[in-house]
């Protein structure tokens, strides 16, 4: 079980926009490089993509505020 | 005065500039503010503040339930919604009046009506203000669009009726293209926005942006001369002057009565602007939006003018006639803001929100700072990256850009990164000294000289 940290502080998304469907469910499994959210800092938007293979928990939920270095999935 | 406590629906440095000028009024202040902003500084200067909710706008900023709870619970009996946010929100002008309240700005219908492309674009045309020659609202006949794209000539712009933000916008540069295109843009407006339909502009390529201050109180209004805004990276203004160095005295008036009279027939109330594209080779100006609010940039006219824009909005909408003359209004010396954003410009304009650790505020002479830094403050990411606004005012253009270098290099913000080395290098600038630009001049500028922002 490896945890994946917001590289930022901001609002965290699960969706690439308000009328599209998520990234990712709870229990998809993604590969490494995959996005699975977004980091919106003062409007500005950075990808979140998964640092390792395996099946997706989410921890953060979509618009969320978070703190870099907060956990937001865990992938295992 | 009608209005004895205003609630500001809005935050960072226009939070604070509504305080001080309800403040001047005797007005008691009710600042709004989500939970990532209780340490900002229009917090402690207001005579109260309400959490409205959690840190994310739609949740808090725009909030509308919340907004008018809060007003009702402290007995404010008007609301002043700053710029962005609610700003231009006709539900929200309409349901602040619906719960008894004084709305800051002007009536919903006015917002309804300026805040539609086609609507505005007929308003102006009705008002006898030059538009961009294009088609009076949707085309849904290829064969009719053909025709006015003939009689307007290229390069064109295709856009979606329905869109906004940019998108589906598509240029042909010849008859061949916009057959092509056409369709195109049509499918994607469909996909998009759920409607087909397009209208078409002519593309004006060397444009600069000018636009007109004006002021009205529903029946009468008021120009309060124009603003050059035509430094610009994606559409964001960068650099804002009054007046523009380039506009002939003929044109002057001419462009500032077409404001007028498109203010006064739409029975305009509070301060507003109306945009313009302008060539200066030909010195045809063409009208293509207004913003019916107080913009980030109005220091710069109230710096030429001598007018407080932001109290007479208030006293105008809190029910005073408007108390200026037109021929009381002129043009002193010269005033150019710039935008201190937190981003990096040795990194591309990344954000970059973080902790002021040290702050140096620049004085003397004609030197005004609007800003919600204070030493201590963490500046969120929840939001714009607007931290505070660098204005200056000289007799001469030349002087004003000469006291912005000596401003610039006297602030000082640490603990993050500001757009201040941009804007001194822009105040040191040949082209920026002989006002030679347009509104494509500052992008390829900074993809020339990234190496000097590299600091």
């Amino acid at each position: 079980m490896a945890q994946l940290l917001s590289p930022l502080p901001g609002t965290f998304y699960r969706r690439p926009s308000p009328d599209k469907p998520a990234y990712k469910n709870d229990g998809d499994k993604v590969a490494k490089g995959d996005v699975i959210g977004l980091i919106e800092v003062m409007k500005s938007f950075t990808e979140v993509k998964a640092e390792a293979a395996g099946k997706i928990t989410f921890i953060a939920e979509n618009e969320e505020p978070v703190m870099a270095g907060q956990p937001l999935a865990e992938i295992g | 005065m009608a209005i004895k406590k205003l609630l500001i629906a809005n935050r960072g440095e226009i939070a604070v500039r509504i305080i001080r000028a309800a403040r001047e009024l005797g007005i008691k202040t009710v600042q709004v503010h989500s939970a990532a902003d209780a340490e900002m500084l229009a917090v402690k200067m207001a005579d109260e503040a309400v959490n409205i909710g959690p840190p994310h706008a739609a949740k808090s900023y725009l909030n509308i339930e919340a907004i008018l709870k809060a007003a009702k619970e402290t007995g404010a009996d008007a609301v002043h919604p700053g710029y962005g946010f609610l700003a231009e929100n006709a539900g929200f002008a309409d349901a602040v009046e619906a719960a008894g309240l004084i709305f800051v700005g002007p009536r919903g219908d006015s917002i309804r009506v300026m805040g539609d492309k086609v609507a505005a674009r007929v308003a102006a045309e009705a008002a006898g203000v030059p538009v961009v020659p294009g088609s009076d609202g949707r085309v849904d006949d290829p064969e009719h669009a053909r025709h006015i794209a003939m009689a307007i000539g290229f390069p064109i712009m295709i856009k979606a009726a329905a869109g906004g933000g940019g998108r589906g916008i598509r240029i042909a540069h010849d008859m061949g293209e916009f057959e092509t295109l056409m369709p195109q843009a049509s499918a994607e407006a469909k996909a998009a926005f759920g409607d087909g339909g397009l209208y078409i502009e002519k593309v004006i390529e060397r444009a600069r942006h000018i636009e007109v201050q004006i002021l009205g109180d529903g029946q009468r209004a008021v120009h309060c001369f124009e603003r050059e805004c035509s430094l610009q990276r994606r559409r964001q203004k960068v650099w804002e002057e009054a007046p523009s160095a380039v506009l002939p005295q003929a044109v002057r008036d001419k462009l500032c009565a077409s404001a007028v009279a498109l203010a006064e027939a739409v029975n305009y109330r509070g301060a507003g602007t109306l945009e313009y594209l302008y060539d200066d080779e030909t010195h045809h100006f063409y009208f293509i939006e207004m913003n019916t609010r107080i913009q980030v940039e109005h220091p710069v006219t109230e710096m030429i003018t001598g007018i407080d824009l932001v109290r007479e909005m208030i006293r105008i909408c809190g029910g005073e006639p408007l108390s200026i003359r037109q021929e009381d209004v002129r043009i002193n010396g010269h005033a150019i803001e710039v935008r201190i954003n937190a981003e990096d410009p040795a990194r591309n304009f990344q954000p970059a929100p973080g902790t002021v650790t040290a702050l140096r505020i620049p004085g003397g002479p004609g030197t005004r700072f609007d800003t919600m830094l204070y030493q201590g403050y963490q500046v969120p990411p929840f939001y714009d990256s607007l931290l505070g606004k660098l204005i200056v005012w000289d007799g001469t253009r030349s002087g004003a850009i000469a006291r912005m270098a000596r401003a610039l290099d006297e602030l000082g913000v640490e603990g993050l990164p500001t757009t201040k080395p941009l804007h001194q290098l822009l105040a040191r600038d040949a082209s920026i000294a002989k006002a030679d630009f347009h509104t494509r001049w500052l992008e390829p500028w900074l993809e020339a000289n990234a190496h000097r922002l590299n600091s």
